[in-house]
């Protein structure tokens, strides 16, 4: 039984394609002086991570066997549905995206792929284009699905590819599980620092949700929000990645 | 509600004899699931587990703290593999600051509003602490700019001088990750500025991080006994 479990989630990896995104102008929910950045072009990946992707890297890499994982890099629930080390929760679906899974674990990953996270600018650049549009920021059905999407609970389950692909042939930017990224950590939710203590206040009050514009802020703000309270070591069961790589 | 009552006690009591038993046992080793996938049951042989089918290993292993081949524990920053240019662009590892005392902060040297209070805060516990047990870190989130060069400069002008002051220019990613090991936040919010949580961390001689003072202008009495107790172990 174990052989044929180990013989059906190994050796069958597809290698993740990546698609092109045009960079841009993007303007951050909160955070800048200017109002807008720029991102550059970069590759993503077309997919998040899936489970039997990462039980290869385990595989390879052994000091990421969950027996193995430094505290200071993973928390207690690093792979915690895991059945072993080399062996998936019986109830998990191969193919729907690794979670429970740390930053550091997640920025090994990419590494050992020759990738990176991407920051939080690519990704939410890369998140706002709908089906057709490359940025449907403003499209207000598209908003509500990805508000709908987040109430949807036990989405982690689904395989991946099974929610939408969006104009740069990107799945499921929304309504799987959320993502990690390169620099969530710059997202500042202590109120201490004197430069930020406007955008702390802009952030956090649940004033800055309710007299938003649009549905876009809503959602934006359900994202950073929930980077904003997130460590580094976590590892949370809604929480994925994917990877992304410089042009 | 009563008969649940009787049972935690009776669980209590049972597993009060099976520590009382396995110390009684002490000369043979007993044996259980790395992964404690049946709580805390020990055999006295080894053998695999029933559940995940892992090895059993010896319960007294997991006792002691997990050092690996070195004796660095898991919690240890000495676990990073990044590699840093110090103010006189020496280049170091963070072990090779292992067994001093470690006080840290990120800051750049270009910032005027927080970074000039915490530095002060820095010199301060300096010299109230006045032992050369300790190392005092500082570490650049504006690796681009803050060259080595420009470390040293910084040093020189802020009174940071002496082996006991180490200013450091990571690359972005080590930068990043560092600060994630701080839980330490920032932001580059213009090519000038950042923005960034204050914070001020102590760590162990192995690496371990024991304490953080958060914010401006608080008092460092709290951290300063911490740093002193820390020299003493």
């Amino acid at each position: 039984m174990g052989l044929l479990a180990f013989s059906m989630t190994g050796n069958s990896q597809t290698r993740t394609i990546m698609r092109p995104i045009k960079g841009g102008t993007l303007i951050p929910l909160y955070g800048l002086d200017s109002g807008k950045v720029w991102v550059d072009d970069f590759l993503l990946d077309e997919f998040a991570v899936t489970n039997e992707q990462y039980l290869d890297f385990v595989k390879k890499y052994p000091e990421w066997k969950r027996a193995n994982a430094k505290s200071i890099f993973a928390d207690g629930n690093y792979l915690s549905e895991w059945q072993s080390d080399l062996q998936l929760g019986s109830h998990m679906n191969p193919k729907a995206p690794i979670t429970n899974v740390s930053w550091f674990a997640a920025k090994a990953y990419c590494a050992c792929q020759d990738k990176r996270l991407p920051s939080v600018d690519e990704w939410e650049l890369a998140a706002r284009a709908s089906e057709t549009k490359a940025n449907a920021e403003n499209d207000s059905s598209f908003n509500t699905r990805i508000i709908e999407s987040y109430e949807t609970p036990n989405t982690y389950s689904k395989t991946v590819g099974s929610t939408y692909k969006n104009f740069w042939g990107i799945y499921d930017m929304h309504g799987l599980v959320w993502e990690w990224t390169s620099d969530f950590n710059s997202v500042l939710i202590s109120g201490e620092s004197r430069q930020d203590g406007e955008a702390d206040r802009n952030l956090f009050c649940a004033g800055a949700a309710i007299s938003a514009s649009n549905l876009r802020d809503y959602a934006a703000f359900m994202r950073y929000a929930f980077r904003g309270s997130i460590k580094a070591n976590y590892n949370i069961k809604n929480l994925g990645f994917r990877c992304a790589k410089s042009k | 509600m009563k008969t649940s009552h009787l049972k935690n006690i009776l669980s209590l009591v049972f597993l009060i004899c099976l520590f009382a038993c396995q110390t009684q046992v002490n000369s043979s080793e007993q044996y259980i699931c790395p992964m404690k996938c049946e709580d805390h049951k020990t055999y006295d042989h080894p053998g695999t587990c029933p559940v995940c089918k892992m090895d059993l290993v010896k319960v007294s292993s997991l006792e002691a703290p997990i050092l690996d081949e070195d004796g660095i524990s898991e919690e240890s920053i000495f676990n990073l593999q990044s590699e840093w240019k110090t103010q006189d662009n020496e280049t170091i590892h963070l072990t090779d600051l292992r067994g001093k005392v470690l006080v840290v902060v990120m800051i750049y040297t270009s910032c005027e509003a927080a970074c000039p209070r915490l530095v002060a805060d820095m010199r301060n516990i300096y010299s109230k602490v006045d032992n050369p047990a300790v190392d005092y870190v500082l570490v650049s989130i504006d690796p681009e700019k803050d060259t080595p060069e420009k470390l040293k400069a910084y040093a020189k002008e802020e009174h940071l001088e002496g082996d006991q002051w180490i200013l450091l220019q990571g690359k972005l990613d080590d930068v990043r990750e560092f600060s994630n090991v701080l839980s330490m936040k920032y932001k580059k919010i213009s090519p000038i500025d950042f923005s960034h949580t204050n914070i001020i961390s102590v760590f162990d001689k192995n690496g371990v991080l024991q304490h953080q003072q958060e914010g401006l202008g608080v008092s460092n009495d709290k951290l300063v006994q911490e740093v002193k107790a820390l020299i003493e172990e």
